[in-house]
């Protein structure tokens, strides 16, 4: 009997029967496909830390919001004004990385998480005030840290929704700018190509999508869609748009599945099954990926007997044109052994 | 005078009040091959980067073809560097050259397949047609830097900005470049190098620039690469870069 109730609940959830289940799986593929699109990007970019650090300073934003909420009239638990907190939080933590780096000599790491940890401190000691000043009230609010999808409304589908189309456009508009600004910079400059606005509409992306996703995932695994379905995507093909494309599917079908098992497994955070089904694609790529996958890799040294991926293959017949030498002699290459820096097997 | 396809005055570069380029006035004629010569740390790559506005300038005035480079950036091309970019980075050789075009395609607008056609021909131009597929990591040093230079001959410009292209390459792409800038300026373009190889300046460059955060010289190979101008230049570091110059530089220094 209990075994015959549980079959059903899972292909009421599997079927997608269930409205609530039906606006949770929508709103986290439409979430992956968003951010699965962008994070190619910074990670193309070598700024996908800063989307951790981004989304762990929109903490304290959302605690403020919830005890300022009252004073301008609005519901404390108004999802508005908690996400414009998180937004404005998020913004004041950007801004102070952009100063330290520019204005203080650390480096980019320390950096990172310096302002990473400060902030989400100061987020969890907000919270805890929050907490033992209005009772039972604040409960809901450790959803934003994990994610919890079952609170997604229609509403917020919605507005995860307008946020994908939104980053389609974005991107399938200014595609070849943000390609050249993520593979140099100088040049895209020297053609006066705004890398300053390219780079703010970029960091603009992501901080709309981390506040839409904070309820689907949560911010501590937000980094895992920006980060994973690109990084896997990498293994799989040599052209940026594919690696979108892929990255976009990676992250989209990472959120479908993981929120289908948190929705039919009771106790299961979103968040969590949701990295957990991009790590497991992760590992599938790196391992099959045609491009340097460990398994390509030795299938590779073992046909050809030449050194893996990433180490500098001596010029073989088909890689030479005409009247093109291997490169000895005249005019050696000394950076042949630093241009890879540590991918040597 | 307006004409002079570069023409820089006073311009002083400092960063954090350290100067890195002092007071520097060069005016390069058109038509010509200008080797920047000065040893490591002398600002060569920071005159061509100021130069283009890639980093700020403390004082001065840099006019390309008599205007401001907003106003002719499209008659200028940069070569940057060629370790400055990630060349892991998933995307193939003609993809990279038809970068050079972004600007004429305009904003969000999409590469076309003619666009694809000129940068293919300038591929062929320095000697890689067939590699036009090609992930750019699947090309060795030499080949990467020639999708650098066919980037910028895509953009049909009339002044050529490089950063030492002729650093850490095969004998055959040291070629194809300097045949490249042969043909450049027969074609009236100007271009300005910046070189490592003391022993080549005579027969690649008709000009030099002489740099050590200073100006040192400005003119003619014959008139301004001299041994005595290049002790300036390279100072006590001459012996570090070119055993065989200095050894040349004494001799005639003696006699």
């Amino acid at each position: 009997m209990n075994r015959y109730l549980l079959a059903e609940a899972w292909t009421r959830t599997l079927l997608l029967q269930d409205h609530n289940t039906r606006v949770v799986v929508i709103a986290t593929t439409a979430l992956g496909i968003a951010a699965g699109v962008i994070g190619s990007f910074t990670l193309l970019r070598r700024r996908a830390l800063m989307g951790d650090a981004l989304s762990h300073a929109m903490l304290p934003g959302i605690g403020l919001a919830f005890l300022a909420a009252p004073l301008i009239g609005w519901s404390e638990k108004s999802l508005p004004v908690l996400l414009a907190g998180a937004c404005a939080s998020g913004i004041v933590g950007t801004g102070t990385i952009l100063f330290l780096r520019r204005y203080v000599r650390l480096n980019e790491d320390a950096v990172l998480g310096i302002v990473l940890s400060v902030f989400f401190g100061a987020g969890l000691a907000i919270l805890g005030l929050v907490q033992q000043t209005s009772g039972g009230h604040a409960a809901g609010l450790e959803s934003f840290i994990y994610g919890k999808t079952a609170s997604i409304t229609t509403t917020d589908a919605i507005g995860i929704g307008v946020t994908a189309v939104l980053t389609i456009t974005f991107v399938g508009c200014l595609f070849k700018e943000l390609t050249l600004l993520c593979f140099d910079e100088g040049f895209a400059a020297a053609k006066r190509f705004s890398t300053l606005g390219l780079d703010i509409g970029l960091m603009g992306m992501v901080i709309v999508i981390t506040v839409v996703g904070l309820q689907a995932v949560g911010l501590i695994l937000m980094i895992a869609l920006l980060v994973i379905p690109a990084s896997a995507a990498r293994f799989w093909t040599t052209h940026v748009a594919t690696m979108a494309w892929l990255s976009a599917a990676i992250a989209a079908v990472s959120c479908l599945v993981g929120a289908l098992i948190s929705a039919s497994v009771p106790d299961l955070p979103s968040g969590a099954m949701i990295v957990l089904v991009a790590a497991a694609m992760f590992v599938v790529s790196i391992s099959l990926g045609p491009q340097s996958g460990i398994f390509t890799r030795l299938a590779d040294r073992r046909a050809r007997l030449l050194p893996p991926p990433g180490v500098r293959r001596n010029p073989s017949a088909e890689d030479r044109v005409a009247g093109d030498r291997p490169e000895v002699g005249v005019g050696q290459t000394k950076d042949a052994d630093r241009r890879y820096p540590g991918t040597a097997p | 005078m307006s004409d002079l396809p570069l023409s820089i005055s006073g311009l002083t570069v400092a960063y954090q009040r350290k100067p890195v380029l002092w007071d520097i006035d060069i005016d390069i004629p058109p038509g010509s091959l200008v080797g920047v010569i000065g040893p490591n740390g002398a600002g060569k790559s920071t005159l061509l980067r100021a130069c283009l506005g890639l980093i700020p300038v403390a004082a001065g005035e840099v006019r390309f073809f008599g205007q401001s480079y907003r106003q002719v950036d499209s008659r200028v091309a940069y070569v940057p560097q060629r370790e400055s970019v990630d060349w892991d980075f998933p995307i193939n050789a003609i993809d990279v050259v038809t970068m050079g075009l972004y600007r004429q395609i305009g904003w969000c607008r999409p590469v076309r397949k003619r666009h694809r056609e000129t940068a293919r021909e300038a591929l062929q131009q320095v000697g890689l047609g067939e590699l036009a597929d090609r992930q750019i990591n699947q090309l060795s040093g030499g080949q990467q830097q020639r999708v650098f230079l066919a980037r910028a001959l895509v953009q049909r410009a009339d002044l050529y900005l490089m950063d030492e292209p002729l650093a850490a390459v095969d004998a055959a792409t040291e070629q194809a470049i300097v045949g490249t800038l042969r043909s450049l300026r027969d074609a009236g373009k100007t271009a300005i190098v910046i070189h490592h190889d003391l022993p080549t300046v005579r027969e690649y460059f008709d000009r030099v620039v002489l740099l050590n955060v200073r100006l040192l010289a400005s003119g003619p190979v014959e008139e301004a690469f001299t041994d005595e101008n290049l002790q300036q230049t390279y100072g006590g570091r001459l012996t570090l870069l070119d055993r065989a110059t200095e050894a040349i530089a004494r001799r005639e220094i003696r006699t």
